[in-house]
């Protein structure tokens, strides 16, 4: 079994994924991949996820090693923000041709990581596996082990090829590469007793420092994010976290896991999606760090500063309330944020007519139906002609999902707010809950609504009657407009 | 004459080229009802979508075989079989583009065997047309991938016929031509009353109309009729070099006589356009173009204090790129850096010094300095880096609104560009200080010697 195959099987075989807890052992054995159907199948691959999950490191260069279409295709293209290097933003790849195809990939991955080294000079080189060198034998690991001997730097191979698996098996290759080469790699210049790690956080719109204020405040120190806004050498040095939060859902729970268990870093799995999340998330790691020997006053200033924030959103929310009540949402994503952001919108007084359960664990179905108290509206799948038809129907006011449904949404001319990877407003903490609220009452009260559902004048019944009463009458008050009448 | 030079770096930085199976996929998704399919692992096909909907912010129908690790070493016979018989259930297109991609070329799958064999088992398939195209992601780019595909649909489904329709004229616009552009191509065709096929036309499906009903399929576009009608046109039009392969595949085929227009932006080429089109339907140039054109030459005259001299730095594929340099330096403006994706018997005909294909990292490079930046999206960070103004051009554009309409064809498309780029140059105006009259100070040397006259003397004490 080559090294690859064994870590996609220990991946697929993560004992701290609730999925995989609820599995006898045989099943557990037989790991969770969903094959996929030919024609009918929705989604990345696993590179893509392992970018998704490492390319928020912002200083070190992202290597994409395979041809044209894998990072051609995709570069600069997601919303992960950063405070200082913009490295990450640069798209490189060894863009494979026909040479490499048939002499092999390796040289020219190596000359590509010298040139990048040359000229760039970043921390630390990522070197993204893909599906053709990993078919034509490409061995990634030797090349970046030799190349981080001969340039003195590390050079990381993230051994996630497309065709291994889905774009969540890819995140977590992605940490893997995190575990097994950078985490515990240095020290930090110093310690606090309230370091933590937040794991499975990518800084999407600057999601990162809306929440960030919140424990500097508490003095809770952020040693490492992992890995939005992320730094190479802060992530190194994350085995000396105190305790973690683990966001967004199961991604990264192999991190979270195996962190816990070398370096016996604690973690809980929370969300800053929502008000009694996001408080609930702070209580939480307050409650850790004072178990790990962290000063005991902190439960108490956490609550002072949860009762404080708690009070200023609901009040901020509270003009929205009237608006918003009883309109319904369609929600359509996956993970964590299904529950997370249903039970914020309950908050206001919306009504969910709909939710996904695609990429969610049994925890968080749980969730969804504790909150809801019911599961009849959880869907599975939604394909796109179905969700058209409800939206078309008025089956629901708004819809909630990511970029790919967009237009789903709106060819259906329902009002739709993007919540997904590629949005454009932050939503994470006290002000990010107030932020959706708020998009939502923009989508649902923008004027262009009305508009565009109106027929044209010619698909009226009896229009050309109603043309009779258009010619102008000299009476003022109809000056400068068609007069109907 | 430029002289074609090729990147010699190991590692490409800031790519402009994509993929020749989305160029492929882009094709099919100019034909009605159609479904393009990509013969590769998702991932191939999940980038593409998300490329196209940022583009064109319209929901795009794509669909993968779904490969794996074993699949791709086994051969992918089964998956491309489920995938068609899952998508003739599903979503049961009229046109099925398959195309294959980087590791299914590797693997050396023989596609159009697998096919044979599907149609033998799969007999209730019979009403779904199937075109194959080989595009493999490790050779060419997007454009190469888009002329094969129009090539295979020529020449799969394209007929010989004994009849001529002397109205109907085939029209093989290249991947540059935006839905807008293909439009204006249509008008110009339909006004001396003849009757364009557009094949493929993204202008039926690509240009966000609101259709009644959703379908997993595209809605407008080429319909197959239209397709094996072509054979029987008075003449076929290409605009772009990727066009004549298939055109010329097509007078093979049904003897169809062809003209390719390098471009169509431009007086000249346009002139040329509407003259040919008289000539096939024996009728006047309308007085509308005449007007236009008028207007054109207006607009040109009122546009050229601003394009005079200005250094231009253009990085597009080679079709678009010879069509924005041709302009520019029509309006007397000097191209500073020329770079492109893919070979083309164009390039050499770019007027440059030199072409280069390469990435946006020579871009780059080439265009400190210059007045202008032209090139995709993806030349935003450039512009940043180098504080130059930056006009978008070509997929793909994710961060504007309009692509798909943006008009760069015909008389008023070239007087439309005159004005967009035009702006861009006012805008950035140099407004004068008293220093860009000083004279500027010698070297320190000469200061040495005697710093009693003039300006000089202020500059150094």
């Amino acid at each position: 079994m080559s090294a690859l195959k064994q870590k996609v099987a220990s991946v697929l075989e993560e004992p701290g994924c609730a999925t995989n807890q609820a599995k006898g052992e045989k099943e557990r054995k037989a790991g969770c991949k969903k094959k996929l159907t030919p024609g009918a199948a929705a989604g990345g691959c696993a590179f893509d996820g392992a970018k998704i999950a490492l390319q928020p490191i912002v200083d070190v260069a992202h290597l994409v090693h395979g041809p044209i279409a894998c990072e051609g295709n995709s570069w600069d293209s997601r919303h992960t923000l950063s405070s200082g290097s913009h490295i990450y933003r640069t798209g490189f790849t060894t863009d494979m041709n026909e040479m490499d195809v048939v002499y092999g990939g390796e040289k020219k991955l190596y000359r590509a990581i010298k040139e990048i080294i040359d000229k760039y000079d970043p921390p630390a080189v990522f070197v993204y596996q893909t599906c053709l060198p990993a078919m034509i034998g490409d061995d990634i690991e030797a090349v970046c082990k030799a190349a981080a001997a001969k340039f003195g730097k590390p050079v990381i191979p993230v051994n996630a090829p497309g065709f291994v698996g889905s774009k969540n098996l890819g995140n977590k290759l992605g940490g893997e590469a995190l575990l097994d080469y950078v985490i515990g790699t240095r020290e930090p210049e110093y310690t606090t007793p309230c370091d933590i790690n937040l794991i499975g956080e990518y800084n999407v719109v600057g999601e990162l420092w809306q929440v960030k204020p919140l424990f500097d405040e508490l003095g809770i120190r952020i040693l490492a994010t992992i890995s939005g806004d992320g730094r190479y050498a802060d992530i190194a040095t994350a085995h000396k976290a105190r305790a973690a939060i683990m966001l967004c859902s199961q991604a990264l729970i192999n991190v979270a896991r195996k962190m816990e268990e070398r370096y016996g870093i604690p973690f809980f799995e929370g969300s800053f999606y929502g008000v009694t999340d996001m408080s609930d998330a702070l209580r939480k790691i307050c409650a850790l760090l004072v178990r790990q020997g962290g000063p005991t006053d902190l439960p108490a200033r956490a609550e002072a500063l949860i009762a404080r924030e708690e009070a200023k959103a609901w009040a901020r929310l509270e003009p929205y309330k009237a608006r918003l009540k009883g309109k319904r949402v369609l929600l359509f994503t996956g993970g964590v944020k299904s529950w997370s952001v249903v039970s914020a919108l309950q908050e206001v007084g919306m009504e969910i007519v709909g939710t996904s359960m695609r990429k969610t664990t049994a925890n968080d179905r749980e969730k969804v139906k504790e909150i809801m108290g019911t599961d009849a509206h959880m869907f599975d799948e939604l394909p796109p002609r179905e969700m058209y038809r409800m939206l078309k129907d008025s089956q629901a006011d708004v819809m909630l999902s990511g970029g790919r449904s967009q237009f789903v949404a709106l060819k259906a001319k329902t009002p739709w707010v993007e919540i997904n990877q590629e949005r454009h407003h932050a939503l994470a903490g006290y002000d990010g809950i107030v932020n959706l609220v708020d998009e939502i009452d923009k989508a649902l009260t923008n004027p262009v609504w009305q508009q565009v559902r109106q027929p044209a004048p010619w698909e009226r019944p009896d229009w050309e009657q109603d043309l009779e009463g258009w010619q102008s009458c000299n009476q003022e008050e109809c000056a400068g407009e068609v007069c109907h009448g | 004459m430029a002289e074609v030079k090729h990147s010699k770096k190991a590692c490409a930085v800031n790519p402009l080229k994509m993929s020749q199976p989305i160029g492929a996929a882009l094709a099919f998704l100019g034909m009605d009802q159609a479904l393009p399919l990509l013969h590769g692992s998702q991932g191939c096909t999940a980038f593409g979508l998300v490329l196209f909907v940022k583009h064109f912010r319209e929901t795009i129908p794509l669909q993968t075989t779904a490969m794996n690790e074993v699949t791709t070493i086994l051969g992918g016979l089964e998956n491309v079989e489920q995938a068609l018989v899952n998508i003739h259930k599903r979503a049961a297109p009229a046109l099925v583009g398959l195309i294959s991609t980087g590791i299914t070329e590797a693997k050396g799958d023989d596609v159009d065997g697998f096919l044979q064999l599907i149609r033998q088992k799969h007999p209730e398939l019979a009403d779904m047309e199937v075109v194959f195209v080989s595009t493999p992601d490790f050779a060419g780019a997007f454009q190469d991938g888009w002329g094969k595909a129009v090539l295979r649909m020529v020449e799969t489904i394209a007929k010989p016929s004994n009849v001529r329709r002397p109205w109907q004229v085939n029209i093989l616009p290249g991947c540059h031509l935006t839905p807008g552009d293909i439009e204006e191509v249509k008008e110009m065709v339909e006004a001396f009353g003849l009757t364009p096929v557009v094949l493929p036309d993204l202008s039926g499906s690509m240009d966000g109309h609101i259709p009644e009903t959703f379908l997993p399929t595209t809605l407008g576009g080429t319909r197959l009729d239209e397709l094996r009608s072509m054979g029987e046109s008075a003449y076929t039009l290409v605009i772009g070099e990727q066009g004549r392969a298939a055109a010329a595949k097509l007078k093979d085929i049904a003897g169809v006589p062809y003209t390719v227009f390098d471009r169509l932006t431009g007086l000249k080429p346009c002139d040329d356009f509407l003259a040919l089109l008289s000539r096939i339907a024996n009728t006047e140039v309308p007085p509308r173009f005449k007007r236009q054109r008028s207007q054109l030459l207006d607009a040109m005259l009122d546009g050229h204090f601003h394009f005079g001299k200005k250094k231009v730095a253009v990085a597009a594929e080679p079709d678009l790129l010879y069509a924005l340099t041709t302009f520019l330096t029509e309006m007397g403006a000097e191209i500073q850096v020329a770079v492109t994706s893919t070979e083309s018997p164009l390039l050499n005909r770019v007027p440059a010094d030199e072409v280069l294909i390469g990435d946006l990292e020579d871009f780059e490079q080439g265009a400190v300095g210059a007045d202008l930046l032209i090139t995709h999206a993806h030349g935003r960070q450039a512009a940043a880096r180098l504080g130059i103004p930056f006009w978008r051009s070509g997929l793909p554009t994710f961060d504007r609104l309009g692509a798909a309409h943006k008009v760069s064809v015909g008389y008023r498309g070239t007087r439309n560009l005159i004005f967009e780029v035009g702006n861009v140059f006012i805008e950035n105006l140099h407004e004068a200080v008293p220093d860009d009259f000083r004279p500027t100070a010698e070297p320190a040397a000469s200061c040495g010697t005697g710093c009693a006259h003039g300006a000089a003397a202020v500059a150094c004490h």
